[in-house]
C-alpha cells in the first residue's frame, strides 16, 4: 500500500469531501494561499477557490461564530484553528453555542461543523503553542472529540467528522504532520466510537490516545523482550467512547495504564481510569494507572520540556511494576 | 397618480398597517401574560420583558420574508412573535412543557422557531452575532437571496465579537443587518456609563452604512428596514441600525425596585408619550384607516387568544423523563 504523510491524509480527506458535498467549506487564518503554517491545506484553494477556502482575519471567536451560524443554516464548515491552544479563544462559540444548540432547540437545529486543530508538546514552542486540551471539550455534552493517531486514522476520522451532523473537534498531533503511514487509495471512513486494538496482548492493557499510541506501542515492544505481553488500544474518539472494547481488554489482562498527552489532573486519563475502576473492579489485579502530561505549563527549554510528557521507557517501567504486583503511588 | 392606483396602495397599506398594529399588540399581550405567570409563581425561572420595544421587532420583521433569518436575544419574545411564532407553543416553552417550541429544553432565553427563520434567542449577551453573520455567509455561499437580521442590545456593543464579525461581514459584503436595540440600559447600568463614543460610529469604522432611527415609530423602522433588506438582497450589505427605544420593565421580571438606576418619572414619560402601540393606534384612527372601536376589538381578540394559550400551556404536560438525554447529539 502507498504511504502518505498525516498532512497529505488530512488534505485528501478534505478535498474528497469538498468534491462530494458543495456545502463543505474551510474557514480560518491563512488557510488559502498559505495552506496553514503546517502546509496541511496546500493546493486546496487552487481547486476550490477562495469562496470555499476562506481566509479570515486573526479573530478566532468571530470566525468560529460565523461557522456555527453557517452550520445551522445548511452548510458544513471545517474551521481551522491554527493551534490547539487557541481553543480558549473560541470557548463561548464552541461550548455555549455549537454544543448546546441541538439540545436547546429540542432537536430542531443542527450544527454540523468540524473544528480541526492540534495538540502535542516537544516542538520547543513553549506554554501557549504546545498544549493538549482535548479534555476540556470532551467535558462538554454535545461535542464529539476525535484523536487520530496516524495518517490512516486522520483521513478516515476526518471524513466521518465532516459527514457527522454534530460539532466535532479533531485534534491532530502536530509532530506527526510529516510522518508517513500506509493509507489506501480507495475511499474509506473510520466510524466514531470504535476503538482500535493496535496490538494484542494478555498481561497488561495500554490505552493510549493520539500522540501516545506510538509511545505505548514502543513500550509494548520493550516489554515483549522481557516476556510481558501488552495489549495496546487506541480509542480513536473519546466522545463517543468505545467503553466495551476497553473493558473487555482489561477483563482479560487485569491491569491497565491510560496514557494521554493532556495534563494528568482532571484529564482524559482520569476519566478512563475511573470507568475501568467502576466497571471492571473485580477483574483488576492492580489499580489502573494514569500517565498524562505533567501538571505544569509546558516549558520552553528542551531540557525541561522533554520531562513533561510520557515516554516509552516510563510506560514500560510502570507496566513492569504493575505486572510484578508492586504498589505504585501515582503522581 | 390616478385614483384607482391611490386606492390600491391605500388598501395594501391598510392590511400591512393593521398587521403591524396587531403584531405589536400580540407582543404586549404575550409579555403581560408572561409577567403575570412570573408574579403568580407559575413560571419556572426568570424572563426578560420586551414591552415598550414592540415597534422595533415588528417594524423589522414585517420587512422580512419567512425564509429570511433572525437571531434573537435574552429579551427575545418580541422577535419570536414578530417573526411569526404562535402563542401556544411559546407559552408551553416558557413553562417547560413538551409542546413548547424546543420541547421545554430551551425556555424563555432559548426559544428557536426555525420554521419561521428564527435561529434562536441567546442567553449570552452578544452570543448570536457570529451566528447571524454565519447565516448570511450561508446565503452568500449557496447563492440564496436571504437576509439575516441580528438583534442585540446596546449593552452587547461592549462585546468584542461584534467587531470581529462586522469586520468580516464588511470584507465579504454579507447580507446581514445588525439591529442594535438601544433601550438606554445595559442590564442595571445606564449605557452612557459603559459605552464611549457613538454606537453607529463603531459600524462606520468598518465602512458599514449605519442609521439611527426612532424605535418607537413602527413605520419609520419598517421603511428603513425595507430599504436595507432590498439593498442586502442586491449584495450591498451589511448594514447597521441603531433603534432608539425603551424597556418598560426592569432587566428581568424580578428587577422591580430599580430607582437606583432609573427614575419612575422617566419610565412614566416613555409610557405616556412614546408608547409605540398607542402612538400607532392614534395615527391609524387619525388617518381614517381604522376606528378606535376596531382597535379595541383587535386588542380584545388578542387578549382572549393569549389567555387561551396560557390556559392551554398551564394544563399541558411536561416532557417525559426519557427526554432528558435526548437531543444531546443529532443522528
Amino acid at each position: 500500500m502507498r504511504e502518505i504523510t498525516l498532512s497529505q491524509a488530512v488534505n485528501e480527506a478534505l478535498a474528497e469531501e469538498m468534491r462530494r458535498d458543495e456545502t463543505v467549506f474551510i474557514i480560518g487564518e491563512d488557510v488559502a494561499d498559505a495552506g496553514t503554517p503546517f502546509k496541511v491545506l496546500s493546493g486546496l484553494v487552487e481547486e476550490f477557490g477562495t469562496t470555499r477556502v476562506v481566509d479570515t482575519p486573526i479573530a478566532e471567536p468571530g470566525f468560529m461564530g460565523i461557522a456555527v451560524g453557517a452550520a445551522m443554516t445548511g452548510t458544513r464548515p471545517v474551521v481551522d484553528l491554527m493551534f490547539g491552544d487557541f481553543i480558549f479563544l473560541v470557548m463561548d462559540q464552541l461550548c455555549n453555542q455549537a454544543a448546546k444548540t441541538h439540545y436547546m432547540s429540542g432537536g430542531k437545529l443542527n450544527v454540523p461543523l468540524v473544528l480541526r486543530t492540534n495538540l502535542g508538546a516537544t516542538r520547543r514552542s513553549a506554554a501557549q503553542h504546545s498544549q493538549s486540551l482535548h479534555a476540556l471539550v470532551a467535558h462538554i455534552p454535545g461535542l464529539k472529540v476525535a484523536l487520530p493517531s496516524s495518517a490512516y486514522e486522520a483521513k478516515g476520522l476526518m471524513k466521518t467528522a465532516i459527514r457527522d451532523n454534530n460539532p466535532v473537534v479533531i485534534f491532530e498531533d502536530k509532530l506527526m504532520y510529516q510522518e508517513k503511514a500506509p493509507v489506501p487509495e480507495e475511499e474509506f471512513l473510520i466510524p466514531f466510537g470504535q476503538a482500535n486494538v493496535t496490538r494484542e496482548g494478555t498481561d497488561i492493557t495500554l490505552i493510549a490516545t493520539s500522540s501516545m499510541v506510538q509511545v505505548a506501542e514502543k513500550a509494548a515492544v520493550i516489554l515483549a523482550t522481557e516476556g510481558i505481553s501488552a495489549e495496546v488500544i487506541d480509542p480513536r474518539t473519546i466522545v463517543p467512547l468505545d467503553e466495551e472494547t476497553l473493558l473487555n481488554s482489561v477483563k482479560k489482562t487485569s491491569r491497565a495504564i491510560v496514557i494521554d498527552e493532556g495534563h494528568q489532573s482532571y484529564g482524559v486519563t482520569s476519566e478512563l481510569a475511573s470507568r475501568l475502576n467502576e466497571k471492571a473492579f473485580y477483574h483488576l489485579d492492580a489499580p489502573v494507572l494514569r500517565m498524562g502530561a505533567m501538571d505544569v505549563p509546558v516549558p520552553f527549554s528542551p531540557a525541561l520540556e522533554d520531562l513533561t510528557v510520557p515516554i516509552p521507557e516510563a510506560v514500560a517501567a510502570n507496566a513492569r511494576r504493575l505486572v510484578a504486583g508492586e504498589l505504585i503511588h501515582a503522581a | 397618480m390616478n385614483a384607482a392606483k391611490n386606492s390600491d396602495s391605500a388598501k395594501h397599506n391598510t392590511e400591512g398597517y393593521l398587521r403591524m398594529y396587531r403584531q405589536m399588540v400580540r407582543i404586549r399581550s404575550f409579555e403581560d401574560n408572561a409577567n403575570q405567570l412570573y408574579l403568580s409563581a407559575k413560571m419556572p425561572g426568570l424572563t426578560h420583558m420586551y414591552s415598550g420595544e414592540e415597534a422595533v421587532a415588528v417594524g423589522i420583521c414585517e420587512a422580512l420574508r419567512v425564509t429570511d433569518k433572525i437571531t434573537s436575544t435574552h429579551r427575545g419574545h418580541g422577535h419570536c412573535v414578530a417573526k411569526g411564532a404562535d402563542f401556544q407553543e411559546m407559552f408551553c416553552e416558557l413553562l417547560g412543557k413538551e409542546e413548547g417550541y424546543c420541547r421545554g429544553k430551551g425556555g424563555s432565553m432559548h426559544i428557536a422557531d426555525q420554521s419561521n427563520g428564527n435561529l434562536g434567542a441567546n442567553a449570552i449577551v452578544g452570543g448570536s452575532m457570529g451566528i447571524a453573520t454565519g447565516a448570511a455567509f450561508t446565503a452568500k455561499l449557496l447563492g440564496k437571496d436571504e437576509v439575516t437580521v441580528c438583534f442585540f442590545g446596546d449593552g452587547a456593543t461592549a462585546q468584542g465579537l461584534l467587531y470581529e464579525v462586522m469586520n468580516m461581514a464588511a470584507l465579504w459584503n454579507l447580507p446581514v443587518i445588525y439591529a442594535c436595540e438601544n433601550n438606554g440600559y445595559s442590564e442595571y447600568t445606564r449605557t452612557e456609563e459603559i459605552a464611549a463614543g457613538s454606537i453607529t460610529a463603531r459600524a462606520k469604522a468598518f465602512g458599514i452604512e449605519a442609521h439611527t432611527v426612532d424605535g418607537q415609530d413602527v413605520l419609520a423602522v419598517n421603511a428603513l428596514t425595507r430599504q436595507l433588506v432590498d439593498r442586502c438582497r442586491k449584495g450591498e450589505g451589511p448594514f447597521f441600525m441603531e433603534l432608539m427605544t425603551y424597556r418598560y420593565h426592569g432587566h428581568h421580571v424580578g428587577d422591580i425596585n430599580r430607582e437606583y438606576y432609573r427614575s419612575k418619572d422617566e419610565e412614566k414619560q416613555w409610557r405616556d408619550n412614546k408608547d409605540p402601540i398607542t402612538t400607532f393606534g392614534r395615527y391609524l384612527t387619525k388617518e381614517g384607516i381604522v376606528t378606535s372601536d376596531e382597535l379595541d376589538a383587535i386588542q380584545a381578540e388578542i387578549k382572549t387568544d393569549a389567555s387561551k394559550a396560557v390556559e392551554y400551556a398551564l394544563n399541558a404536560k411536561y416532557p417525559d423523563s426519557s427526554e432528558v438525554d435526548m437531543h444531546v447529539f443529532a443522528t
